[in-house]
């Protein structure tokens, strides 16, 4: 049994890390219906610069923090600008393709400038444990989890309760439409790239003690996110932690009662399952046909 | 230019419209027959990938780019390709068996996954796709007794009713060089059947196709199938290329490739899967070459403009260091993508199409004619 709980534990832990990487692909998706398949790489990259302020440059760690998040949101605004506004409008399929590309692009580059070992910095959560009776908590995921939980809360109200959240709504149900209510559109798309990349900043960040700061692993988390993105339904920010809590408690309790290799695979299983029975996910809206 | 005048129903589909193409496509068969007797080994082996991509090449065309159903799978299915060949040769099985046999596995598979894609549209056919390739991966790597797990597996020499066939003959490349004229042709008919044109009708309109009465559900699962198929022949092909296959060949990233392979090449027609194959494929010794002469030419080119001639060899050193680092070559393959996306979206057969279309119409050509029609996103969640 306490094994059982153990599992669960560190699989609601895991579970809030995809949590955390599918927040950032939901936001984009909700605010324009574009998914970034970068999404992952923008969160290594998050945590190289944080290594950079820290590791390099020898800032404290939440000065260093703060200067990745906003570095990272700049960079978010500049890919939009650069990468994404011209090719707005055009099929999905293309600004998807763009973004697989951004992203081989951005793994090879930090591979060419910080060298492919693994990195790590020195974070206030890096040692040290919880203890609740007999279960175990490291503070690096128990920080994961408290980060995924605010930050689902916040940008929750952010995009029901301001006048900027209700436009980027709005811009998503119609681009056409929205303009012509006065909603500024690119400032609103532009916004919402910088938003998601400093959401994958942080994640970097939290992540560093726990995975390691190395060029390859937003390719591996992101692609676990995105089962967890799309359980919850893309396009719905308390979904995104539920899929994400989900997916985290089935790999970790596959990982330990089913056969070797049902741990990597059980995630995407999920997900076809979930594609096929329920497409729209938990908690996304039902879709409906219009012509 | 030429106008060809139709007095007959059956000029429209004809599949060589007129004397022209007679000339110009037996010229490049000739060509390519011609080709193992004239390139080195090195050259004649880069034709055979460049074939066996266009045949995925090909195989994706139909599926995404006339049917309009992504997929980032594909190397699954050629997995599967490579795998059932080289489980059923060593089994003691024919080629003339298990060439077929591993078509139509792949093609059933292909249908099965297929099944999910008459619910997804879009970014959710390309997860599910992902997710399906992902699991092909795991299973190749843990089924042993077929596939002997991330140990990886030998595929012996091609056996072709008793003759053999080596992996650098020219046989073989005259072997790869039929199945893609065959893929060609087969791809071409079918565009001119009813069911061609029912996929494209499905790709302009779902809607649409529908209300004309096209059964979704049924052709969408039959273009799965057929380009699955396709690919499980360039598996077995890519499987006697190799002559050793392992999981770790068959990733997202090569999935990846085969999509580049169609969007260079420009995503709307047979030619653009040929001509993506074969920038694919070369630019991998292109890049090569370029590491090697670019430095040199950069220092000559700096000390020929007054540059101190020390600061022109550490120019070379610092060129050639960035040209060596690792990763480049996907830091290149990643800007080749957005680069193609953002300024030539319809690819390599659109630029030729665009520099054809200047010369028949000159002086008279505008820039206009091919500008792509913006619209703006709508919420697909309530289409």
């Amino acid at each position: 049994m306490l094994d059982f709980i153990q599992q669960l534990v560190s699989g609601i832990a895991l579970g809030c890390v995809y949590g955390l990487i599918a927040l950032g692909f939901v936001l984009i998706y909700k605010a324009t219906e574009v998914v970034n398949f970068a999404q992952g790489d923008l969160m290594m990259l998050g945590g190289f610069f944080v290594f950079t302020f820290i590791g390099l440059m020898g800032l404290d760690y939440w000065l260093g923090f703060l200067f990745a998040v906003c570095g990272m949101a700049v960079f978010g605004m500049a890919t939009e600008r650069i990468l994404v506004r011209p090719i707005l409008g055009y099929p999905q399929f293309s600004i998807v393709m763009a973004t697989i590309g951004l992203g081989y692009f951005l793994r090879s580059i930090a591979g060419m400038i910080w060298g492919t070992d693994d990195l790590r910095i020195e974070t206030p959560f890096s040692a040290g444990v919880l203890k609740i009776g007999n279960l175990v908590l490291a503070h690096d995921k128990l920080s994961v989890i408290v980060a995924t939980v605010i930050l689902c809360a916040a940008l929750y109200a952010f995009f029901n309760y301001t006048r900027m959240g209700t436009a980027m709504r709005a811009t998503s149900e119609n681009m056409l439409a929205a303009y012509y209510m006065g909603i500024p559109v690119k400032r609103v798309v532009s916004l919402i790239w910088a938003i998601s990349a400093a959401v994958a900043a942080c994640a970097g960040v939290l992540l560093a003690p726990i995975t390691f700061i190395h060029s390859n692993v937003g390719l591996v988390l992101g692609l676990k996110a995105f089962p967890a993105a799309v359980l919850g339904g893309f396009g719905s920010i308390p979904g995104a932690l539920v899929g994400g809590l989900i997916i985290g408690v089935i790999e970790s309790l596959a990982g330990f009662y089913l056969p070797q290799g049902w741990k990597d695979i059980a995630p995407y299983v999920v997900l076809l399952v979930v594609l096929v029975v329920r497409p729209h996910g938990l908690f996304g809206p039902s879709m409906r046909k219009k012509v | 230019m030429r106008f060809v005048f139709k007095t007959d129903y059956d000029q429209d589909i004809r599949i060589l419209k007129h004397s022209g193409y007679w000339w110009s496509y037996g010229v490049l068969l000739a060509v390519l027959v011609a080709a193992p007797f004239l390139l080195g080994s090195y050259l004649q082996s880069q034709l055979v990938f460049v074939f066996i991509y266009a045949i995925v090449g090909v195989a994706l065309m139909i599926l995404t780019g006339f049917t309009g159903q992504a997929s980032l799978g594909h190397a699954a299915f050629l997995a599967i390709g490579a795998y059932t060949a080289g489980f059923l040769q060593s089994l003691g099985v024919p080629f003339i068996v298990y060439f077929p046999v591993a078509a139509i596995l792949t093609g059933v598979v292909g249908a099965l996954v297929g099944f999910p894609a008459l619910r997804l549209q879009g970014i959710y056919l390309v997860i599910a796709t992902i997710a399906f390739a992902f699991i092909v991966e795991e299973v190749l790597a843990r089924w042993e007794t077929v596939t002997h797990g991330n140990e990886g597996m030998r595929v012996r020499t091609l056996d072709l009713v008793g003759i053999p066939v080596p992996r650098d003959s020219e046989a073989f490349y005259f072997l790869c060089l039929l199945v893609l004229v065959g893929t060609i042709l087969l791809a071409l008919n079918l565009l001119r059947s009813p069911t061609g044109r029912a996929f494209v009708a499905i790709r302009d309109s779902e809607t649409a196709g529908k209300s004309m009465g096209i059964d979704l559900a049924a052709y969408k699962v039959k273009s799965f199938a057929i380009s699955a198929a396709i690919t499980g022949m360039a598996g077995v092909l890519f499987a006697h290329k190799m002559t050793f296959i392992s999981p770790e060949m068959f990733t997202l990233l090569l999935s990846i490739e085969f999509i580049m392979v169609i969007i260079i090449g420009g995503a709307f027609g047979v030619h653009g899967a040929i001509l993506g194959a074969i920038f694919m494929v070369m630019v991998d010794p292109f890049l090569t070459a370029l590491k090697d002469d670019v430095p040199v030419l950069a220092a000559s080119v700096a000390s020929s403009f007054g540059m101190a001639q020390d600061a022109a060899t550490q120019l070379q050193e610092k060129l050639s260091k960035i040209g060596s680092a690792a990763g480049l070559k996907g830091a290149i393959y990643g800007l080749i993508i957005m680069m193609f996306i953002l300024f030539e979206p319809y690819g390599l057969y659109g630029r030729w199409l665009k520099v054809k279309l200047f010369f028949q119409l000159f002086p008279l050509y505008k820039r206009a004619t091919f500008k792509r029609q913006k619209t703006y996103v709508k919420s697909e969640r309530n289409r």
